[in-house]
């Protein structure tokens, strides 16, 4: 797998500029989500108090975690859920390696599921011999490709169909094609035989009822539907963060999610999951395997600022809207999770010491925060990391700089000589040379508005 | 209606007709313009990059130094520094001494645009400039400040101009305040989706709120030789 890593950032981020065909599949599909996420919210007038309302319910679980998580627990394992805890992904990973290895499971199913590609269950599972297939669209493309999603609701957002029509004649040997129709046909086939064959399946989590124990996974393509009926065995991971207290709160979620994410009123699918079969007479697996992870989550929400996070329901909006992202794709952050909910998300989980470029890598427009459906601060969540780690890993002349900066801006005199300060902070910075690579620089007024102001 | 003018270190240093523009226009709307001559910087290069111990000093400094102005409102041609000043109450969430005087500094402070429309009722300045122009709204001002029809309302009475609006005038311009020279590449991305809506559009200046955007803006259009110009919206109003 070619996994770039978040310290080098700034040199993937050049990469991708130099990419053309990646650009121009970004734009597209950026533009298409972007747009229909605009007019899906405007044809519900409601909008402001739907996001309200969600935010509202996020924090009340956040503030009772412990009490819904419990609460969610004893009602999936009442219907005959097996509720396994994980405290890390290493956990996660063994957990589900020993169910699949118990159970001789040779080939595992897979719907797409971002809290398994942060624990990288695949790399896991091969490890131990067994086949893991892919079976969402995208995630499916970019199994072929070995490579990493590069957006949370679209994972091959970064492709042209041209270069999908390549990899599926390189890796399937279907005559090349780049039309789409055709290309997911051949998908489809491929996959059918693989769900027909599979042990086990495993699949995401969006919102886990503690009220009833249910577990809702919602989706277009119906892998998810196959994935969670067909195997006898279905392991369901989640981070702890997915659970919402009644089943009355999920109105809210469906209506915001489907919208933020594809500009769609509803997805093609909702799954509801709630336990095993009651008889062995009834469809579906026989078994049902809940795990929940951790994962530094349970660190996030002890930060009084940076628990907003945590009510992120990964719609993928804010990846769409960030200006950012639009340049560079999702690849450029080195990360399960990119955009400005990445570069938040990404320290906190992973530590700052390789992931500290990213808080940085924004022009805090604010866009992100206008799309969130749950209304997550990610300007205010990206100062404050910045705040985190500027003092500790800012280079000795950039802190210098600023030291020097505040010294100067407290005083009349020393603001006087700002050119100096001004110098001072252009050869530390090379603020001079990044900005003229590309732009002119208006040059520095020969007299200052104060003197101006003195004049008169 | 007495005003304290805080005209930012970048205008001050960079873009001085801009605070003689807005000095201009509030002084025809009728408001007598004070400045306090030991003003520097709002502190949003420090409190941007992560450096708030710095961020809070200079901001203390400006708190201490405009608390003391008799003046009902505190004026910046600036969103963005404006939107600073309204976010120092986060800087000194917790602090007895500091939070409330922030707040009190902060409610005080109005961004030029927004402060001639929704505080003066001012929709018409009586300005006049001939030619065709765009609005770009910079980033703090419409998502932090939720000024948005305010700069339009004032370009539409401007007497011989044509506004027209531009694809997408409210993304990003790019700048980002250090994030344009940590991230040059990027930033000049970003840039030129905006330099191509601009060109699209077929106007002669850009208008805008933010000396940092059109620095950002006009940069790159001379640098790539176009005949656009930028102007601030203050130095619009004050043609007449």
């Amino acid at each position: 797998m070619n996994h770039l890593s978040s310290e080098t950032f700034r040199e993937n981020a050049k990469a991708a500029l130099a990419d053309t065909h990646l650009r121009g599949a970004l734009k597209n599909a950026t533009s298409l989500f972007g747009e229909r996420r605009k007019a899906a919210a405007a044809s519900l007038p409601n909008w402001e108090e739907l996001r309200t309302q969600a935010r509202a319910i996020k924090d009340e679980v956040l503030w009772h975690l412990d009490q819904y998580l419990e609460e969610f627990v004893s009602s999936a394992e009442a219907r005959g859920a097996q509720v396994h805890w994980a405290r890390d992904a290493a956990e996660a990973n063994s957990i589900i390696r020993t169910l699949a290895t118990e159970r001789k499971a040779h080939i595992v199913v897979k719907s797409k599921s971002m809290t398994t590609e942060e624990t990288h269950l695949n790399d896991a599972l091969e490890a131990a011999g067994v086949q893991v297939v892919e079976t969402d669209l995208g995630e499916y493309i970019i199994q072929l490709a070995h490579e990493p999603p590069s957006h949370i609701i679209a994972p091959a957002i970064h492709k042209t169909r041209g270069q999908i029509g390549a990899l599926f004649t390189a890796e399937l040997g279907m005559p090349p094609t780049d039309d789409v129709d055709q290309l997911t046909s051949t998908a489809r086939a491929t996959l059918r035989d693989r769900f027909a064959a599979a042990d086990l399946g495993i699949s995401g989590v969006n919102f886990a009822i503690a009220e009833t124990g249910t577990i809702v996974i919602v989706e277009n393509e119906g892998n998810i539907r196959l994935t969670t009926s067909v195997p006898r065995i279905h392991i369901a991971v989640m981070g702890i963060e997915k659970v919402i207290p009644r089943l009355a709160d999920l109105d809210v979620f469906l209506k915001l999610l489907p919208r933020s994410g594809t500009g769609q009123r509803l997805t093609t699918y909702q799954s509801f999951i709630t336990g095993t079969k009651r008889s062995a007479t009834d469809e579906g697996p026989d078994e049902l395997h809940i795990v929940l992870l951790d994962n530094g989550r349970s660190r996030m929400l002890a930060h009084p600022v940076t628990r907003q996070s945590l009510a992120c329901i990964r719609c993928g909006a804010c990846l769409n809207a960030c200006p950012v992202y639009q340049q560079v794709g999702g690849h450029a952050y080195g990360s399960v999770y990119p955009g400005p909910i990445g570069a938040v998300i990404t320290p906190q989980l992973m530590g700052i010491e390789k992931t500290a470029q990213l808080p940085f890598a924004s022009s805090l427009c604010g866009a992100c925060r206008e799309v969130c459906p749950v209304k997550i601060d990610i300007p205010r969540l990206l100062l404050h990391l910045r705040g985190e780690i500027s003092p500790r890993k800012g280079s000795m002349a950039e802190r210098l700089a600023f030291k020097l900066w505040a010294l100067a801006m407290t005083s009349a005199a020393l603001y006087k000589l700002s050119a100096t300060a001004g110098r001072l902070l252009q050869r530390v910075v090379p603020v001079s040379r990044a900005w003229t690579n590309g732009r002119d620089l208006r040059p520095i007024e020969s007299r200052s508005f104060h003197d101006l102001w003195s004049d008169e | 209606m007495k005003v304290a003018l805080f005209v930012t270190c970048l205008v001050d240093q960079m873009w001085t007709s801009i605070g003689v523009s807005s000095v201009e226009v509030l002084r025809r709307v009728g408001c007598e313009v004070e400045f306090d001559k030991r003003q520097t910087c709002c502190a949003q290069p420090a409190y941007n990059t992560g450096y708030l111990d710095e961020a809070r000093k200079v901001a203390q400094r400006f708190i201490s130094i405009f608390e003391e102005s008799k003046a009902n409102a505190i004026i910046s041609p600036s969103g963005s520094c404006t939107a600073m000043v309204r976010h120092y109450p986060q800087l000194f969430a917790g602090d007895a001494e500091w939070l409330p005087r922030a707040q009190s500094v902060a409610r005080k402070t109005h961004e030029l645009s927004s402060f001639l429309v929704r505080v003066l009722k001012k929709e018409d300045v009586g300005a006049s400039w001939n030619g065709r122009l765009t609005w770009h709204d910079a980033c703090h001002g419409l998502r932090d400040l939720g000024v948005r029809s305010e700069p339009r309302t004032l370009i539409r009475n401007v007497r011989g101009a044509e506004f027209v609006e531009m694809d997408h005038a409210d993304a990003c311009c790019g700048f980002g305040g250090t994030f344009s020279v940590k991230y040059p590449e990027i930033s000049v991305a970003i840039l030129d989706q905006k330099i191509d809506a601009i060109e699209r559009a077929g106007v002669q200046a850009v208008v805008s709120g933010d000396a940092s955007c059109l620095m950002q803006i006009g940069g790159r259009l001379s640098r790539q030789g176009s005949k656009v110009k930028v102007m601030h919206l203050a130095e619009l109003l004050s043609h007449t």
